[in-house]
């Protein structure tokens, strides 16, 4: 074969393996990706689905269960019903009432239940808009 | 002080403009020009410094008329900690990546006066241009002008956040910004070079080292986030595939192929399109960086409010991206290349497929760190890719790249012989195999294919790694004798850059081995034991002995009493603890305010070469809370003048009331609260210890983690060697100009194939054509030397 060729074989192998890799890419972040939503989103969703829920931990609504902790959410602008969640596994440093969380889980009978480690909290403090001090 | 400030920041955006507009004025090369508007740049960093230091100074002395220090420090705040709270705030951190910028920017003109001179006016056009941008966003944009003041001055602070409190997160923005900060320079000398059609090796030799320093400063900021997350936060882990973790991998990732690529430039003047893409790229993804930070665009761990300035950074990020494309394709007929890849067995092949690789992770990093928002757009609902998501991906990308950093050392440039090639890699191939049976007949290793196939290839590249030192050393011994020692130290500090390459990739390899083996046979629980009870985690057994308490002013700690032992012998005695802090400037507080309040995990590691043993305890405070509550109420009522709790309530009382008829004495009435609240808070907590409470203890046993950051350390060590100043450049030799450098870089690479065939790696027929080629090349830029 002839080197200009041999370098036109080689650049479409590399093409179609890069394409290959994206289209793999591409359908795999959309049936592994978990959906987000907001606390009166989920009130109303379908039991089962696992969803990735953000909102507002309600100020004192932190409470104990056993092993694990229950407390409610609400969506992060503070309006519609609060939702109640429960969550089993080690709370991150930052999670208290009033601070902005990621959980993912699922509905159990009007229940938000988490799964175990992923339960993210934000980090206070940095660069935030208000002063709210 | 403040409007002294305000006026030097003013006078810093001035001096970047006038700077870039004198580099232009001069841009046909006016040597006069050029010198004005580097001196000019040389002001812009003295204006900087001096905004930075009364920043400093407003910080250290309480000086709360200024916003950021009220918001960002308080009389208590620890003097360390006051000094590193400027960049926990939003214009702080603008500050300094303006201030770093004009470092940067100073010593990158510094080491280029005397060459260049058709890139620099539109390089120095470039860097000023941004640091007008980032000088003007706290001159203009609402909220983050770092001498806004307060009026009037408030007595006290917000304070610093607790779990910030750390000394490695006091030292990791820094680190981020002067990685990114430092992209900067070679992406400003690319747009020098491309609009100024000097599109040669030239502008990447002499920012080269930029891209370096960037490099190492962007990889310790990310290295101190992993063992800040490790030991401090509570989870046990280093890595997340958070947003904002992503947005500083990205690009280091691309900046790592940078580093690269420019070789292949350098040494065969090809891959020139790739490298300008990729010197963008970087660029972008560090401003993408810094503006992900902003934005609150994502959802991430680290609180972005949505600020202010996201959208300027957005669309500084437009501009640079739209202007450098258009740039680069006006310009494509300069970039063809000089050269083509001689052979598949090559460095600079190798070179190309690591490119690849490492291109290729930083596309799967991007599309899965903003796959909220392209979902959005899909499909209307925002959705997210966890880490295991990630992990898929990345894994077998990362086992290749390793592979390929053992492969890349070994082979020569431009051709590699079969018969030479077989008898560089026989050892490490050999070396490989023993490993891999090792791994098989006595560990656990075949659990995880891709972990056993990491560690094979890492096995592969260390040896080969030792194998290119061994061999340098003993052909340098064979030529000027001495001792083995003596050689290896000579030929690795006259090729530091080779040698400290090597370095770094043996760090990378040992750091991917801690990730992969702590990821793949981390042994993690949860356990819930009562005093005196133990568990079994990871063949270890766990005791929790006694639970402990500590009170100071600033916080209460709830602790525990850890025994580990493996084998019936003790190995550890750890103490895991949960501080509870009472939030400041709140004015008389209740007891009950410090679980509202931050609480952090300190953690007790047992860190050893083989395995870790972490653990995080979080105690069962129900009691403790039940009993804050009655003291509060009974402190309330005491305060309103009923018969409430405490003994000292009758004086309290009677103090409150002297109060209410003289305004004088509220002061002395309300310490006297506070210091019994303190006195009470401390008899409560207390109290804990009797509780014989249950805590629940993460436990996780985490095998080979020190390496990871054994290995990130040497990496960093192999880039301070490769950085290290050589000796070519002695004080007061006569100027460099770029026929010097040209004529430099020739020789040195007359010098590397010397090394490389004495060490083996060409062999002989192959150094022979090598040889003559280059001296050819060396001639023919001497003839020009002579005739320009």
């Amino acid at each position: 074969m002839d080197p200009q060729r041999k370098r036109q074989v080689r650049l479409v192998v590399a093409l179609s393996v890069a394409v290959l890799l994206s289209v793999a890419l591409i359908y795999t972040s959309f049936t592994a990706s978990t959906q987000a939503k907001e606390p009166t989103e989920l009130l109303t969703a379908a039991p089962g689905t696992s969803y990735e829920m953000t909102g507002r931990v309600v100020p004192d609504s932190v409470e104990r269960q056993g092993s694990g902790i229950s407390f409610e959410v609400e969506d992060r602008d503070g309006e519609g019903r609060s939702l109640p969640v429960t969550y089993t596994g080690t709370v991150p440093d930052p999670f208290r009432g009033g601070r902005e969380i990621i959980l993912t889980g699922a509905m159990q009978g009007g229940t938000f239940v988490g799964e175990p480690d992923t339960l993210v909290t934000k980090c206070p403090s940095k660069f935030t808009t208000k002063d709210d001090g | 002080m403040a409007s002294l400030g305000s006026v030097l920041l003013a006078g810093a955006f001035l001096a970047a403009v006038v700077a870039a507009a004198f580099a232009l004025i001069g841009r046909a090369g006016d040597r006069r020009w050029l010198d004005r508007s580097r001196r000019t740049v040389y002001l812009f960093f003295a204006l900087l410094t001096a905004c930075v230091a009364i920043v400093e100074v407003a910080f250290v002395t309480d000086d709360f008329s200024f916003h950021l220090v009220q918001q960002h420090s308080s009389i208590e705040t620890p003097s360390f900690y006051k000094f590193a709270a400027m960049w926990s705030s939003q214009e702080g951190s603008l500050l300094l990546w303006a201030w770093v910028l004009s470092i940067a920017a100073s010593a990158a003109l510094y080491a280029t006066r005397n060459r260049l001179r058709e890139v620099l006016p539109w390089a120095t056009a470039v860097m000023m241009g941004i640091g007008a941008f980032f000088t003007g966003l706290m001159l203009f944009a609402p909220d983050v002008n770092p001498f806004a003041t307060l009026s009037p001055v408030p007595a006290d602070g917000v304070g610093l956040n607790p779990l910030l409190q750390h000394p490695s997160m006091m030292i990791h923005p820094p680190m981020l910004y002067s990685g990114y900060v430092a992209t900067t320079i070679p992406f400003a000398f690319a747009i020098g070079a491309l609009v100024s059609r000097r599109l040669n090796a030239e502008w990447i030799r002499s920012t080269r080292r930029f891209a370096l320093i960037g490099w190492a400063f962007l990889g310790l900021g990310l290295l101190l986030g992993a063992r800040w997350s490790y030991t401090e936060l509570g989870w046990g882990g280093y890595w997340a595939w958070d947003p904002v973790e992503n947005a500083a991998l990205m690009p280091w990732l691309l900046n790592t192929a940078f580093l690269h690529s420019i070789m292949v430039q350098e040494k065969r003047g090809m891959l020139k399109v790739w490298n300008v893409c990729l010197v963008v790229g970087t660029f972008s993804l560090a401003l993408l960086g810094t503006f992900l930070v902003r934005s609150g665009v994502l959802q991430s761990i680290h609180a972005f409010g949505d600020s202010t300035v996201g959208p300027y950074i957005l669309g500084l990020i437009a501009v640079v991206m739209i202007g450098s494309a258009a740039l680069i394709v006006s310009r494509l007929d300069d970039l063809r290349s000089e050269k083509r890849i001689d052979s598949l067995i090559s460095r600079e092949a190798v070179f190309l497929v690591n490119n690849l690789l490492l291109v290729g992770l930083t596309a799967i990093v991007f599309w899965g760190t903003f796959f909220p928002l392209i979902s959005e757009l899909f499909t209307g609902e925002k959705a997210s890719l966890a880490a295991p998501w990630f992990d898929r991906y990345t894994t077998p990308l990362a086992i290749l790249l390793v592979l390929f950093t053992g492969i890349g050392p070994l082979l020569a440039w431009r051709r590699v012989s079969w018969a030479s090639a077989k008898r560089i890699f026989v050892v490490p191939l050999a070396a490989a195999a023993v490993v891999a049976v090792a791994l098989l007949l006595f560990t656990d290793a075949a659990e995880s294919l891709w972990a056993l196939a990491l560690f094979v290839f890492a096995a592969f590249a260390l040896v080969g790694l030792g194998q290119e030192f061994w061999k340098g050393a003993a052909a340098r011994q064979r030529l000027s004798g001495g001792s083995f020692l003596g050689a290896l130290v000579a030929v690795v500090s006259r090729n530091r850059r080779r040698y400290g390459g090597y370095i770094v990739h043996a760090g990378i390899a040992v750091l991917l081995i801690g990730i992969a083996a702590s990821s793949s046979f981390q042994t993690n629980r949860d356990v819930t034991l009562r005093p005196g009870e133990s568990a079994v985690v990871g063949g270890r057994t766990v005791t929790y002995l006694r639970p402990t308490v500590a009170v100071d002013a600033q916080k209460l700690t709830f602790g525990g009493d850890v025994r580990v032992e493996e084998d019936g012998k003790q190995t550890a005695l750890l103490h895991p603890s949960r501080d509870y802090f009472r939030p400041t400037g709140m004015g008389l507080g209740t007891i009950g305010s410090f679980f509202a309040g931050e609480a952090t995990s300190e953690v007790g590691l047992d860190a050893g070469f083989t395995a870790d043993f972490w653990t995080a305890m979080q105690p069962n405070l129900t009691a403790v809370q039940r009993r804050v509550r009655a003291a509060d109420k009974g402190f309330a009522a005491c305060v309103r003048g009923e018969p409430g709790t405490p003994e000292e309530c009758k004086a309290v009382a009677a103090l409150m009331r002297a109060a209410a008829a003289d305004p004088r004495l509220e002061a002395t009435a309300l310490e006297q609260i506070s210091r019994l609240q303190d006195a009470t808070a401390r008899r409560i907590a207390r109290t804990y210890l009797a509780d014989d409470a249950p805590a629940t203890f993460r436990v996780i046993v985490d095998p080979l983690v020190t390496w990871m950051w054994v290995g990130g350390l040497i990496a960093l060590a192999g880039a301070l060697i490769a950085l290290w100043p050589g000796r070519g450049r002695r004080r007061g030799s006569p100027v460099r100009t770029e026929a010097d450098a040209l004529k430099e870089a020739k020789y040195r690479e007359i010098r590397d194939a010397e090394l490389d065939h004495a060490a083996g790696k060409l062999s002989d027929e192959d150094y022979a054509i090598l040889d003559a080629e280059l001296r050819k090349e060396a001639v023919e830029i001497l003839d020009e030397v002579k005739s320009g």
